[in-house]
């Protein structure tokens, strides 16, 4: 009955928006090729369906890739870091700068490097998506209870087995966090490298390419579909994490349970 | 068991044991004990007296400064495979169910399946716990939790436990309970005990021997031999005889506390 009231708020929300964003169109005689209005919109979105479907999952394959490849090498050097600290010391300062990497600027120089199109900009995503997974990790690796690292060492275990039997479980709700701050922003990731290395064929890329193309082209109103569609996107990679983290952690993590009162 | 056992030397055996941190606090000090098989001694005194520490040397967490300590006339960590440790937390792992947990030890022994569900299913019957073998550590009491870390400790059938104030997170009458419960297993099982606790009534109710630390450094100030009669049970609580050796303890750790 909660829920379903929910729906309809943010169904009625929905509505009032729209009819405010019309009235203001009407009110202000705002021409279409600024700002079109809703209706507009939704025509676009019907007649260029296939075209922005094309350019959605590319943007999604290569946000995706990205995302899973940072956390592959971000899980990976994680782990490289808890073993030894002295590596940790030395290089954990490092992987702060990929955080503060303008990615804009270094983006036309990754093409260079790798030629422009899709490889480009998921090398683009994962080095925007890197920094949150490596930091995350690391911290729940090595943030375990020195008790429970007495009890494996009681019981013999290999260094082997205290990382894959006790740090990394211990560092799921961690990773999981890193993934979610990283997936949010893998699809502005594949949008920004899409703005420099889109597309080897003209009119056809990402939606980052169709956006400035659409823009090129002032269709404004299939720009606001593409805008609408990247949104969905972005909010596609955070459920799915979102879901992946709960489906990991329900069972046992206290931030997976659902919140009773006391 | 893999170590070669010898009945004739003593189970445990402290000899001038001093350990030093690194930056040069002495948390004990020239401490020696012997502690035969089937004894079951009880450290107390005030925080800071070194009582986990002497746990951890004899377990071979942490390496002595000076002096040595021989389990079973071997090195600590040699004699690993003798000894089980159970903390002041439960230290279950919440990613495992209760099973999962107590059959930890005999998984990274790469122990058999079978093997394995069988003695697990064993000790969870042992410490009243069956029913809860499939849940997980957050859906447990307090108790409960405490009852799956002792049978953890169970499962690979050591001779020695070290146990470092397993029920001090524990409500009284959980503690009582629990206390009761771990005397009928060490009456069956005969290990030797090594417990660490703040309170004097539990420590006369367990032991056999109870020693008191004085602090700064850590040494031992008083050893008192227990003489209650076994079986003990919640009855030997209401005891003159006990009552007797429990103001004989409180005395002597009062005059421990004195500057």
């Amino acid at each position: 009955m909660k829920k379903r009231w929910l729906i309809l708020n943010s169904i009625g929300l929905f509505a009032c928006l729209v009819g405010v964003w019309s009235t203001i169109l009407a009110l202000a005689h705002i021409p279409a090729y600024i700002l079109p209005g809703p209706i507009a919109v939704a025509q676009a979105l019907h007649d260029r369906f296939p075209s922005l479907l094309n350019s959605l999952w590319i943007t999604a394959g290569e946000a995706a890739g990205g995302l899973v490849a940072s956390i592959a090498v971000g899980v990976a050097v994680a782990m490289l870091f808890a073993q030894w600290r002295g590596i940790r010391q030395l290089v954990f300062p490092y992987t702060v700068l990929l955080q503060t990497v303008p990615i804009v600027a270094i983006a036309p120089l990754i093409i260079n490097w790798v030629g422009a199109g899709v490889f480009a900009v998921t090398v683009v995503t994962f080095i925007i998506c890197l920094a949150p997974i490596i930091a995350n990790t690391t911290q729940g690796l090595i943030s375990v209870d020195q008790n429970l690292v007495h009890l494996f060492l009681m019981y013999k275990a290999t260094p082997a087995q205290i990382l894959f039997r006790l740090r990394l479980p211990n560092a799921l709700p961690n990773l999981f966090t890193g993934i979610r701050i990283s997936a949010g922003i893998s699809v502005i990731g594949g949008l920004t490298g899409e703005l420099f290395a889109g597309s080897t064929r003209v009119g056809e890329g990402g939606l980052g390419y169709a956006i400035i193309y659409a823009n090129n082209q002032m269709e404004t109103a299939y720009l606001f579909a593409l805008v609408l569609a990247a949104t969905a996107l972005g909010f596609s990679f955070f459920f799915i994490v979102m879901f992946l983290e709960w489906l990991a952690l329900h069972n046992w993590h206290e931030s997976s349970r659902p919140q009773t009162a006391d | 068991m893999v170590a070669n056992l010898n009945s004739s030397v003593p189970e445990i055996a402290l000899n001038g044991v001093t350990k030093r941190f690194r930056k040069g606090a002495i948390a004990v000090q020239n401490i020696s004990l012997t502690i035969e098989r089937g004894e079951f001694v009880t450290f107390l005194g005030p925080s800071g007296c070194g009582k986990s520490t002497l746990l951890k040397l004899v377990s071979g967490l942490s390496p002595v400064s000076e002096g040595s300590v021989l389990v079973n006339g071997m090195t600590p960590e040699n004699a690993r495979s003798l000894v089980s440790f159970i903390f002041q937390d439960a230290t279950l792992l919440p990613w495992r169910t209760v099973e999962q947990n107590v059959g930890l030890g005999m998984e990274l022994e790469h122990a058999a399946r079978n093997a394995r569900k069988e003695r697990v299913a064993k000790m969870l019957d042992l410490v009243n716990l069956s029913h809860a073998a499939k849940s997980y550590p957050r859906e447990l009491s307090g108790g409960m939790k405490m009852r799956a870390s002792i049978a953890r400790a169970l499962v690979s059938r050591p001779r020695i436990l070290l146990m470092d104030e397993p029920f001090a997170a524990l409500d009284e009458m959980t503690r009582d309970r629990l206390n009761e419960e771990l005397l009928r297993l060490y009456a069956e099982e005969k290990w030797t005990v090594l417990f660490v606790t703040h309170s004097v009534a539990e420590a006369v109710f367990l032991s056999t021997r109870v020693v008191i630390l004085a602090a700064h450094p850590g040494r031992v100030a008083h050893e008192i031999n227990i003489d209650l009669p076994w079986p003990r049970t919640a009855e030997t609580r209401e005891s003159q005889a006990f009552e007797a050796q429990v103001t004989q303890a409180s005395r002597l750790l009062r005059g421990v506390y004195q500057p």
